[in-house]
């Protein structure tokens, strides 16, 4: 399709305004936006979309140390939904995925309102909330260990102010290890939410808020009836956007807790790459990678379909 | 939404104070991290044992940075992390130029030279920013072995450009949809070419999406770890391999004012390009989620 993209055009009319062309080079001209395209639609056809197909290959085989052609039909997803490792990576995507996004919403969207009441210094507390979006996983979680370390970290700093009792040690607790990746990731991405929303109140029109402070409405009361419902737009982009960093999550396990203790922390994306990449199990590692796909295309497709229809309709 | 009625009651009082106490208290969830970060790089070791936290660095030495960026052990080699942060500039700077500018072209090839079927492109190279990347992961390993750049930084730039171009043909497009055709149809009746048009009329207007786009793309590519970890070696890790790699080793003791140095060093390039150029990189962010 693409090889022909180019050939076919020579001779067709270019739609839009520059259709009517006196130059010798017109034949030219109207295929040179489509060459100037074509290695992008070839890249993107074979890295995007032949690299899928040729996973989704993969994940039918019994490829172990080295990709081989030795299908054994979907036997890798059925060994995948009998791995118990497996589960375990998926259950802390749903914990950590779904506190992520509502804890960055709950956070976000209060700060930014909030920031909207006309505040003193607004830009150096906006620079502040948001620097952390700047960083890499890597070096947030890189930090959020130390702060963690339950000898010299925030434990260990509070029973030094005297609570003796204290205890914050999540990061070798099994059972807790999960939320200690949900904090460093709000504080990293929690403060692009509030940019989100922010931005969004700013593009309200004032005189809808006016009106219902005319009506007697109360502060919070117009906030919750009025502003909101304009806002969820917003809402909708920044779930989207939060579910996706919360599926491809990689970085952030390695460097906080290396998936541990044992493997309490894994996620689907640290799974994949441990069985693809040092577990010499290609054929399992690319069934896992298939299904995060489809978990990113189950949020995905709702979304582009309302994206779609709302702008069909105005 | 800032035209709130302010009344100086008490009451009114006392809630703006609370507003700025609640405020001040984000601030410092976010802000302390770093504070603590640059604290215990300058710290020797024994203060890091006998203090906390948050105490302030007695004898501030540096002797923590320069170990991390010259001697520091990652994985095999003690040579600390400054090869591989100029590892990630070599990476880096070419792949963001090249992906910028394939962009840029894209953008104004889609929409300021509409066919039959351009939205359809357009689309289908969209999808390129949604996928996880573990899906291509494994192909890539033997595509870039194929082309005899597995290992390489020729290799980690092509890439970070081919999963880059869906986000910046996305920024250039969606700023270029914008831009008033008359301009441009004019020109085309005055018989200007395509890539005079670019040149002489888009490029000089693009100065904003173009900052948009670099500085995406540098943090973006910086602080890359997957395609970094799964397609280098030893000598073309980029920087987040490296700390990750050093602050992993476990050979003697465990040296935290040298890790947050480390952390320090590679979080600098884009701490410092967000400090400048704050606004362009919130515009990037959002940029995804506002539609053109």
């Amino acid at each position: 399709m693409r090889d022909s993209l180019p050939m076919k055009n020579t001779s067709a009319t270019p739609l839009g305004a520059g259709a009517k062309r006196s130059t010798p080079s017109g034949g030219l001209q109207a295929w040179l936006p489509r060459l100037v395209l074509a290695p992008s639609v070839a890249i993107s056809l074979f890295f995007v979309y032949g690299f899928m197909l040729w996973t989704f290959v993969l994940s039918l085989t019994s490829s172990r140390m080295l990709p081989s052609y030795d299908f054994v039909g979907f036997g890798q997803y059925a060994r995948l939904m009998a791995n118990e490792r497996w589960w375990v990576a998926s259950t802390n995507l749903m914990i950590f995925g779904v506190l992520f996004v509502v804890i960055c919403l709950a956070i976000g969207s209060l700060l930014a309102i909030l920031l909207d009441q006309k505040i003193r210094q607004e830009g150096a507390l906006r620079t502040i909330y948001l620097y952390p979006m700047a960083l890499s996983f890597i070096v947030t979680g890189v930090v959020w260990k130390w702060l963690l370390n339950p000898q010299l970290g925030i434990q260990a700093m509070v029973q030094g102010w005297g609570f003796e009792s204290f205890r914050f040690d999540w990061i070798v607790d099994p059972d807790m290890a999960i939320y200690t990746l949900v904090i460093a990731a709000v504080w990293q991405a929690s403060g692009f939410v509030m940019a989100l929303f922010l931005a969004g109140l700013r593009g309200i029109d004032d005189s809808i808020i006016k009106a219902a402070q005319l009506d007697g409405a109360s502060l919070p009361r117009i906030y919750l009836r009025v502003v909101m419902p304009c806002l969820r737009p917003v809402v909708f982009s920044a779930v989207m956007i939060l579910a996706h960093i919360a599926i491809k999550s990689f970085d952030l396990v390695v460097a906080l807790t290396g998936g541990g203790p044992g493997y309490a922390t894994d996620l689907p994306a640290t799974f994949m790459y441990a069985h693809a990449f040092t577990r010499a199990q290609i054929g399992l590692g690319s069934a896992s990678a298939m299904l995060m796909l489809g978990g990113v295309l189950a949020i995905l497709i709702p979304y582009l379909y309302s994206e779609l229809r709302s702008r069909k309709h105005g | 939404m800032a035209n709130v009625i302010r009344r100086q009651t008490p009451a009114a009082r006392l809630g703006r104070g609370l507003l700025y106490g609640v405020l001040i208290l984000a601030a410092l969830f976010y802000i302390l991290p770093l504070v603590v970060m640059l604290m215990t790089s300058v710290k020797p070791l024994s203060e890091i044992s006998a203090g906390s936290l948050l105490s302030f660095p007695q004898n501030p030495t540096f002797a923590p940075w320069t170990k991390a960026w010259g001697e520091a052990c990652t994985g095999m080699r003690c040579d600390g992390v400054g090869g591989y942060f100029w590892n990630s500039f070599a990476i880096v700077i070419p792949a963001v130029l090249i992906s910028t500018t394939i962009g840029a072209l894209n953008g104004y090839a889609l929409t300021k030279w509409r066919f039959k079927g351009s939205e359809l492109v357009f689309a289908l190279m969209l999808f390129g920013c949604f996928i996880p990347f573990q899906v291509v992961l494994l192909p890539m390993a033997q595509t870039l072995g194929w082309l005899g750049i597995s290992s390489s930084r020729a290799g980690l730039i092509l890439v970070h450009v081919v999963f880059g171009i869906a986000f910046t043909t996305l920024f250039f497009r969606n700023f270029y949809v914008g831009i008033p055709n008359e301009l441009v149809s004019a020109a085309k009746l005055d018989g200007a070419g395509f890539f005079r048009i670019f040149w002489r009329i888009l490029l000089p207007v693009s100065a904003p999406i173009i900052v948009v786009s670099v500085i995406w793309q540098f943090t973006q590519i910086w602080n890359d770890f997957l395609f970094g970890v799964a397609f280098s070696a030893h000598n073309t890790q980029p920087v987040t391999v490296a700390l990750n790699n050093l602050v992993n080793t476990s050979t003697g003791v465990r040296e935290y004012n040298v890790d947050m140095a480390a952390a320090m060093i590679a979080a600098l390039p884009t701490l410092v390009v967000y400090v400048l150029a704050g606004k362009y990189f919130v515009r990037g962010l959002t940029a995804g989620s506002v539609k053109g």
